[in-house]
């Protein structure tokens, strides 16, 4: 069953997280993973096409600059590149309105890196999202982004009416459940991504693993459910409820 | 009374099994939103994109709980972790 899932081992149903070698941390037994080498491989694309985007938009200022274009129109690979950076964009102008200058850089960073790990199934493969120690990080930046700007766009007496919230300020009984309601977002937030990918690399596990010869062509339509569609919609919901998480805490955007 | 090995695999098995009950909620939830959503196009058909991206949004949050279902059975299946 090779041919399923490439960086999966070899036993028929498998779709675990296997150890490629180790090595000695200070004393502690750390291994590289196949999530560090998918990791890696991603980050090796995005790069590439990072670098050949700048150079094709270079390229195309440097023409504009010598003032002989006014009638060129702009050639294939700029034209993806321009419509997926003003598509990210707009995804944040719509839900964060006038503070979405700030967020463009990384929302649309953390879209690409996700949507690319997440399609990387196609690839062949383990998706990197598929392993909580991706998810997690991404997860906690989101929770840091909250908290920082809860801080700096909230007054320290609303943030503790806030914490007291279905009760006056000076009962505050209801103190810890909304702090662990606080600390329940991250959690959910990287479990969803986590198990949304997670569940489709089992199931494609499954579906390569015990079918055997039977799972020769379909399972492509498997695949375009499991890795790209649901792989696009959870990276479009983490995107949007990071964003409108921090548009709450930010709300009309006075500094006090 | 001393479990063995097989004895505590079948159960997990089970126990996978109910954990992946977990799944009802959310798709009676799933569902609920998107013929809510199915009727607000058809109240206001302009408003399409943006009540789709709504309704996507609050269909993946409502499937949290029944990922988390799933997780606990992906735990009990492939984790083993009650086997001592």
């Amino acid at each position: 069953m090779e041919h399923g899932i490439l960086l999966s081992g070899g036993s028929d149903v498998d779709f675990m997280i296997h150890g490629v070698f180790k090595y000695s941390f200070f004393g502690h037994e750390v291994w590289i993973t196949t999530t560090h080498v998918c990791l890696f491989l991603v980050i090796l694309i995005l790069c590439g096409f990072s670098v050949a985007a700048g150079r094709c938009m270079r390229k195309a200022a440097a023409r504009a600059a010598s003032g002989e274009v006014s009638d060129e129109t702009p050639g294939g690979f700029q034209n993806v590149v321009e419509l997926i950076v003003e598509k990210l964009d707009n995804m944040v102008d719509t839900s964060m309105e006038k503070f979405a200058p700030g967020y463009y850089n990384y929302i649309g960073t953390v879209f690409i890196f996700i949507l690319v790990s997440n399609i990387s199934g196609l690839l062949g493969l383990r998706p990197p999202t598929a392993d909580y120690g991706v998810t997690l990080p991404l997860a906690l930046v989101t929770f840091l982004l909250i908290r920082v700007n809860k801080w700096r766009y909230q007054k320290p007496l609303t943030i503790w009416e806030d914490y007291c919230s279905p009760l006056p300020k000076w009962l505050p009984i209801w103190v810890p459940i909304n702090i662990i309601s606080n600390l329940a977002v991250p959690v959910s937030l990287s479990l969803r991504l986590f198990a949304n990918v997670l569940s489709g690399t089992a199931m494609m596990a499954l579906v390569y693993g015990l079918l055997g010869v039977f799972a020769s062509i379909w399972p492509a339509a498997l695949h375009v459910y499991f890795d790209l569609f649901s792989g696009a919609i959870q990276t479009y919901v983490f995107c949007m409820l990071t964003m409108t998480y921090i548009s709450n805490e930010i709300g009309d955007g006075v500094r006090h | 009374m001393e479990f063995n090995e097989n004895f505590i695999l079948g159960c997990s098995a089970i126990g996978a099994g109910l954990a992946v009950i977990a799944g009802i909620g959310p798709g009676v939830g799933q569902g609920i939103a998107a013929g809510h959503a199915a009727s607000a196009v058809g109240r206001n058909p302009g408003a399409q994109s943006q009540i789709r991206s709504m309704m996507l949004l609050g269909q993946a949050v409502a499937e949290t709980t029944g990922l988390y279902g799933l997780l606990i059975a992906f735990l009990l299946l492939f984790l083993k972790p009650l086997l001592p």
